[in-house]
């Protein structure tokens, strides 16, 4: 029985976490946020040469070969730096190929996007906030080709290959220069993602699985989405505990005064405490079939909304500079409310799990 | 990550499920007098190394090697039943351990076995009125004379002390050294005429705890345990294994299924409450709690396995203040879903600790007691102390004492 990380695990996230702290330190990831372009080429382009965009991809195509755990441990320390790469929609556009594609389909597009050359990305979200696949309808697919909305698409200007989610839960490739194919960014409260409306029509696409894949690729979307959040949170902490350790009233540190001290005592248990919900809910995902629904729900489910709060408090804590832009603080926040609204807020995965239970 | 114990352990836990079901005795041992019935189970359970493994055979115990997977099994199995043992009770838990560590061998060959054996029950004599989270700032007096400390002063919270023959206390046995220092780790026979106890009711309605005064007790030299004036470092020891037998995964998913359960038994406009969907709301958050401090307990479990505890320093030190809070949440929870029958009184229960029925009284009783591990064993205020101050490093409170024991 071993319920922590290895050390290569511990080594990966030591890299992943030394490249953006060298490459995307608190100024850059002010001005990146400032430039609201949602993706910086360049840290994509570093990270892909770390391995991280083919992270979790077969060898054979390209990729590290990695299960979705190591992926989880990457998103938690890009979720902590705020960086503007679109890890998420790549890994699970990459997972639907992977998975549900044939053997042609795999050596078509698996080798370009594990080297990053393609950027992948998710279209999930029916008009109505509807991204479960049972629920999909906007978009119908019909003699190979796809005609319908999706709002919500990650990495609408810069990704290569889109993966669609069309009615009756079916997942559809389709490539950025087929016709019929226009996206409509639109503005992310978090400035370090990209997301904006896929509108098709007549666009040539191939299947490459139903409701059963529609449903992993959500599973592991919640928990690297619950990792991001994690991330930011645990971040979130740590420079509210740096500003109130320096910032000073009344003759002393703000954090020598017992409502601050506490306040930062829970901030931080709340989080620690439930770290474990995404190393488990990733490890399910990757092992245990049975519990990989639910355990994922309840990640994503727990964790965006232990670390929105802790976002909030953050920006108490920080007095008016935390109510100001030049504070980190909104940054990370941000970051925070994508993870929890993109996919389904707490509630509506609290309601998946009822429904599942049969309660 | 391996979630698996592994076949042998898969195995051991049937063993152990099989052997519970031997209690209540169905044999010849049917017709023993209960304490009789008690007495051969528990040797059963020794004889099998289920109960006191780090205790060495010579004292009675079952001098297992350290397995923490079959520790753990032992612990979630024992919990599912309700067996009688009293290896959880503060005597074999608290003292004994510190026995081993701290006591002379005529103490330890006096008191362990009859203490294993359930002929000496104990009680602990921490906190008095005036020392509560600060209890090096203890007052209760005891001044040798002759080969005799007697004792003068006044103990409180004692769990049990009406029913216990023995109680191990912090005394001030240096009123001239420093708050720390002036302090020894006595054990105190409590029948005798100086020692008076009075219970104290809880506001569950039960009495489990007394108020003990002492006036002219004594005890002889003996009893002392460690040296004069270092009963502090005995003591801190002690409260580790307290710590411990606060800390069980299994309490809080079993009120957890408590609570699931009692939600499919009521009603809400006469339909089960678990049909209501701000019910399942509930629950469901509840769960991500319930699940989180599950998922502690397997990394610090794992840690132990491992040899890993420097990479689970901050949740073993912040798992006490995250459960507690939990275990409020889940019998909050409880108590909402009974609505009007939750202003009906309740009948007092044998014992103060967590109710494990699935019914309108049991969820009152729980909301009233499940304030009280918040408070036993450090209160919640004092470990966000610990916490801000070892683990984020943040400046530490300005304290009026000098001494304020952080040995």
């Amino acid at each position: 029985m071993h319920f922590g990380l290895s050390e290569e695990q511990e080594l990966l996230q030591e890299t992943v976490r030394g490249f953006a702290a060298g490459e995307c330190p608190a100024d850059r990831m002010r001005q990146l946020f400032d430039e609201a372009e949602g993706f910086d080429g360049q840290l994509w382009q570093g990270l892909a040469d770390i391995g991280v965009s083919g992270l979790a991809i077969s060898e054979e195509f390209g990729g590290a070969g990695m299960e979705w755990l190591e992926l989880a441990l990457v998103g938690e320390v890009l979720g902590s730096y705020g960086l503007p790469v679109p890890l998420l929609g790549h890994a699970l556009a990459a997972y639907a190929i992977e998975h549900g594609g044939s053997p042609e389909q795999k050596e078509r597009w698996l080798p370009a996007l594990a080297s990053g050359e393609t950027i992948g990305a998710v279209a999930l979200a029916d008009e109505g906030d509807r991204w479960e696949p049972e629920s999909w309808s906007a978009v119908a697919y019909r003699d190979g080709a796809l005609s319908g909305c999706k709002r919500f698409t990650t990495d609408v200007d810069s990704a290569g290959l889109f993966v669609v989610g069309a009615a009756g839960g079916e997942l559809v490739v389709v490539e950025r220069d087929a016709p019929g194919l226009e996206t409509l960014r639109v503005g992310s409260i978090d400035h370090s993602r990209q997301v904006g409306d896929l509108v098709l029509d007549a666009t040539p696409g191939e299947r490459v699985g139903g409701v059963e894949l529609a449903r992993r690729v959500r599973d592991g979307a919640l928990v690297l989405l619950a990792a991001d959040a994690f991330g930011a949170a645990s971040k979130l902490v740590a420079i509210s505990v740096e500003y109130a350790s320096t910032r000073r009233q009344f003759g002393q540190e703000i954090a020598q005064f017992q409502a601050v001290k506490h306040q930062l005592a829970d901030m931080a248990t709340q989080i620690e405490c439930a770290r474990g919900l995404f190393w488990y809910a990733a490890h399910a995902f990757d092992h245990i079939d049975s519990e990989s629904m639910r355990t994922a729900a309840i990640a994503k489910a727990h964790l965006t909304d232990v670390a929105a709060a802790i976002a909030r408090e953050s920006v108490e804590l920080h007095g008016g500079l935390g109510f100001t832009w030049e504070c980190d603080v909104h940054i990370h926040k941000k970051r925070v409310m994508f993870d929890r609204a993109f996919l389904g807020t707490p509630e509506h995965h609290r309601r998946r799990i009822a429904r599942q239970e049969g309660w | 990550m391996d979630l698996q114990y592994g076949s042998q352990y898969e195995d051991y836990r049937r063993e152990l499920q099989e052997f519970l079901r031997s209690w209540p005795p169905t044999g010849a041992e049917a017709e023993l007098p209960l304490e009789e019935q008690e007495r051969w189970f528990r040797q059963q359970a020794i004889d099998r190394g289920y109960v006191y493994r780090d205790i060495p055979k010579q004292y009675g115990g079952s001098e297992q090697e350290s397995d923490p997977l079959k520790e753990r099994i032992i612990l979630e199995e024992f919990s599912r039943t309700t067996v009688p043992l009293r290896a959880m009770s503060q005597g074999p838990a608290m003292l004994v351990p510190t026995l081993l560590e701290f006591g002379t061998e005529e103490q330890r060959a006096k008191y362990i076995r009859p203490t294993l054996e359930g002929e000496i029950l104990w009680c602990q004599g921490y906190s008095e009125p005036g020392s509560g989270s600060d209890l090096a700032s203890l007052q209760c007096r005891a001044e040798l004379q002759g080969d005799e400390f007697v004792i003068t002063g006044q103990k409180i919270w004692t769990s049990g002390a009406a029913q216990c023959q023995m109680m191990f206390c912090l005394f001030r046995s240096e009123p001239e050294a420093s708050k720390h220092a002036g302090i020894s780790y006595l054990l105190v026979p409590m029948e005798q005429p100086g020692i008076e106890v009075r219970p104290l009711k809880q506001l569950t309605g039960s009495d489990e705890f007394n108020e003990v005064f002492f006036d002219g007790a004594r005890t002889h030299v003996s009893n002392l345990v460690g040296k004069r004036g270092e009963g502090w470092q005995v003591s801190r020891a002690t409260l580790k294994h307290e710590r411990k037998l606060i800390g069980n995964p299994r309490l809080m998913m079993t009120q957890f299924e408590l609570l699931v359960a009692l939600a499919r038994k009521v009603e809400r406009d006469g339909r089960p409450a678990i049909e209501d969907p701000a019910v399942q709301l509930t629950i469901a958050e509840v769960e991500g709690y319930v699940r989180a401090a599950e998922t502690c307990n397997m990394r610090m479990l794992s840690a132990e396995l491992h040899g890993e505890f420097a990479k689970v320093m901050q949740p073993m030190m912040m798992i006490k203040l995250y459960a507690t809070k939990a275990s409020e949440k889940i019998a909050q929870a409880a108590y909402d879903l009974v609505g009007g029958d939750g202003l009906l009184d309740i009948d007092a229960p044998e014992m103060g600790m967590w109710a494990t029925s699935s019914d309108e009284q049991a969820a009152v009783h729980n909301y009233l007691f499940s304030k009280g591990p918040s408070i036993a064993g450090g209160a919640s205020n004092i470990q966000r102390n610990i916490i801000g101050e070892r683990l984020l490093g943040l400046p530490r409170d300005l304290r009026k004492t000098q001494d304020d024991g952080r040995s």
